[in-house]
């Protein structure tokens, strides 16, 4: 009995040890639950140029004559959303071509030492108007950028720095949203006292852990049972092996919840290859998961984060250098789930299996070419 | 016993039954666990599914078996079990006449792989653990540069079926998966190579001792060569299943190469050559999959369940190195 203690002791303190960050901030869920439901303002159909009634920033310090070099430190380009997101980016590059002489890209590989260096290089080389940020991790780019903001124009957009020194902060609603949308849905469609099996990445990125926090706290307030928090290191072969395995032990299993889309059809496979019905299940908005949705008709929902937001940081350090106002310091983007009724919209069979869905790139040119579609 | 000339130590039986015996007690005991905790796989249903899922990793042991038992590590087979997975997507695209040459293809960049890891070891001399990371590397570029980050693709169901078909109502078993098929043959394959031919014993012989096979006429560098080739092969073989079995993914193979050395160890496999067997490589996966099974149907946190997996790679290794020392 005192090991059993002992032990339950030291796995506590493991558990809590892991998550010494704070991602579950009751006053930011609130937040972003609200935000889901607030009207977006800006151009209809332009979701990347929209807002959630953020403030205006006055940049007209910045105004110079263009056409501008401008300079992008990436965290990197290490999954399939990311490579859509600079596909869409390089992309707006080309369509402004007009304002913009140079586009210098840095990739940092998800290393934040090499990605503080890339900042300090372009910093230095005067060779940028204005610089664009997509942070590797928060805290360590944190000084990195404010040093860049006192020399330069600075736009961070998809994760963020904890620094009100650039002139805006691009990103849609956040992980919570996500959280909510989908552990909403599954909570609503399965039976009263169900069970839900929840697969996630890996632990400690901070959009991933607040989208676990806002589906846990919903879970336990609608008194659905999570069977199990799984990691699959976003790998198909491990997510169905673990499937299989929950599919053994509990022989029925209603919702799958996941934190990232990408091995939902995997997980699909599971239920399919084990004999056993769909679960009611949330993806993301990659392809293949959305084809499989459609053609059998599956119990889902797709909550996003729209890699249209790679679009969003060219425009805005356009405008900035022109002097023109532009929405800040944060410029929340809108988050949308795709629906069963909306699915029809999204599905496109020329795309590849990892495309998302929501690139808002459909017009631009070399669209579908240049994002691998036919 | 001539056959055995270059091969000082213990007989052939006696290293079988060792290899057998390390791996397949640890197997044992966690199986038997799993199956307690989950009766479904004391079913011949449930064990063949276990080993279904198992198999691309037996195969990827069978392989690298052969590059430890010559002496070396090879570190490249998870990159290109990436890359054959997405490889073979791009070049299928979806449509099942092209399943068959894609194959045909990919098993030919196994070849050349296997070939330039073996000719940078022998010919250049670098090490293997460093010319196998290098090519890891070169690998894994390339399949991000081939398919741009993202696969362009879909692997065809014909394709998929290798992984992922299974045959019912089959007499005495129930169920019979395709890639036990798979599975099973390869491992006959990979057994009579090591242990039933001349190739086999000149492997064990350069892994031994090179000067000694050199001098009693045992062409070292070819069987040096020759051993990096099955690993390739073996690697494009188990990304095929992989593929078949799950679909395509980025992150597919990495750190497989890893997890097949170490299944070599558990299974008695000597690091640094002269002692092997495939029966213990086979058994060594097996309790390495059994292992990470067993930590997922405990539901233990992750960081515990590395921390318990990796003392138990160590002590797997420690016991049979102590094992090896008292034989």
């Amino acid at each position: 009995m005192k090991t059993q203690i002992g032990l339950t002791a030291l796995l506590a303190a493991l558990s809590t040890g892991a998550m010494a960050q704070n991602f579950n901030d009751p006053a930011e869920f609130e937040r972003q639950k609200g935000l889901l439901t607030v009207a977006p303002q800006g151009p209809d159909g332009k979701p990347w140029e929209q807002n959630l009634g953020g403030e205006k920033v006055d940049t007209a310090k910045y105004k110079k004559p263009g056409p501008y070099k401008l300079c992008f430190s990436n965290a990197g380009v290490n999954n399939p959303w990311r490579v859509v997101g600079f596909t869409n980016m390089q992309a707006e590059v080309d369509a402004n071509k007009a304002d913009i002489a140079s586009f210098t890209h840095a990739d940092a590989e998800g290393k934040d030492d090499k990605q503080i260096s890339d900042i300090n290089a372009f910093v230095n080389s005067g060779q940028c108007d204005a610089l664009i940020v997509s942070p590797n991790t928060t805290a360590a780019l944190t000084p990195a950028v404010e040093a860049a903001a006192k020399k330069l124009p600075v736009v961070v957009f998809d994760r963020g720095v904890d620094s009100k020194a650039p002139v805006t902060f691009i990103n849609p609603i956040g992980g919570y949203g996500f959280g909510i949308q989908g552990a909403s849905f599954i909570a609503e469609k399965i039976p009263a006292g169900g069970s839900v099996l929840a697969l996630r990445i890996l632990p400690g990125v901070d959009v991933l852990e607040n989208r676990w926090a806002a589906a846990e706290r919903i879970f336990k307030e609608k008194g659905i049972k999570v069977v199990g928090a799984e990691f699959t290191n976003g790998d198909n072969a491990k997510t169905k092996a673990i499937v299989e395995d929950y599919l053994n032990r509990f022989g029925k299993i209603d919702g799958v919840w996941m934190d990232a889309g990408a091995t939902a059809v995997a997980a699909l496979e599971a239920f399919e290859d084990a004999g056993k019905p769909y679960p009611v299940i949330n993806g993301e908005d990659q392809q293949d998961f959305l084809q499989k949705w459609k053609k059998n008709k599956l119990t889902a929902i797709a909550p996003t984060y729209p890699t249209y937001q790679w679009r969003t940081p060219v425009i805005a350090a356009i405008r900035i250098l022109k002097g023109e106002p532009v929405t800040g310091p944060t410029w929340k983007l809108p988050q949308p789930a795709i629906t069963t009724e909306t699915l029809d919209k999204y599905v496109n069979d020329k795309m590849p299996p990892l495309h998302y869905a929501l690139c808002g790139c459909e017009q631009m040119t070399n669209y579908p070419a240049r994002w691998g579609g036919k | 016993m001539s056959a055995m000339a270059a091969q000082p130590g213990p007989s052939a039986a006696r290293r079988f039954a060792r290899g057998l015996n390390v791996g397949l007690a640890v197997f044992l005991v966690l199986y038997g666990t799993i199956a307690v905790l989950q009766p479904s796989y004391f079913e011949v249903e449930g064990f063949l599914n276990f080993l279904r899922r198992a198999a691309p990793l037996i195969i990827l042991a069978c392989g690298q078996l052969f590059v430890i038992a010559g002496g070396g590590f090879d570190l490249s087979m998870g990159s290109l079990v990436t890359l054959t997975v997405l490889g073979g997507s791009m070049l299928a695209g979806g449509n099942p006449e092209n399943t068959w040459w894609t194959i045909g293809v990919l098993y030919l960049i196994g070849l050349g792989v296997g070939l330039v890891n073996g000719l940078v070891v022998t010919l250049l001399k670098v090490p293997s653990i460093i010319a196998t990371l290098g090519m890891l590397l070169s690998l894994n570029g390339a399949a991000l540069m081939w398919s741009g980050g993202a696969p362009r693709g879909y692997l065809p169901e014909n394709f998929r079926a290798l992984g992922r078909l299974v045959y019912r109502d089959v007499p005495l078993t129930g169920i019979m998966p395709l890639s036990v098929i798979i599975l099973i043959g390869f491992v006959a394959l990979a057994a009579w190579l090591l242990h039933a031919t001349v190739f086999g014993r000149q492997v064990l012989a350069v892994g031994d001792n090179p000067r000694t096979a050199e001098l009693s006429g045992v062409p070292v560098g070819a069987t040096r060569v020759l051993v990096f080739v099955i690993s390739a092969l073996s690697a494009v073989t188990a990304g095929i299943l992989l593929g078949g079995f799950a679909g395509v993914s980025t992150a597919v193979g990495q750190g497989l190469e890893l997890q097949a050395i170490a299944a070599c160890v558990i299974g008695g496999a000597q690091l640094l050559g002269g002692r092997a067997s495939v029966t213990g490589a086979v058994a060594g996966a097996l309790s390495l999959f059994a292992l990470f099974t067993l930590l997922n149907l405990m539901g233990l946190p992750q960081p515990l369940r590395e921390t318990v997996q990796g003392l138990i790679l160590i002590a797997a290794v420690a016991s049979s190195a102590w094992r090896m020392r008292r034989a």
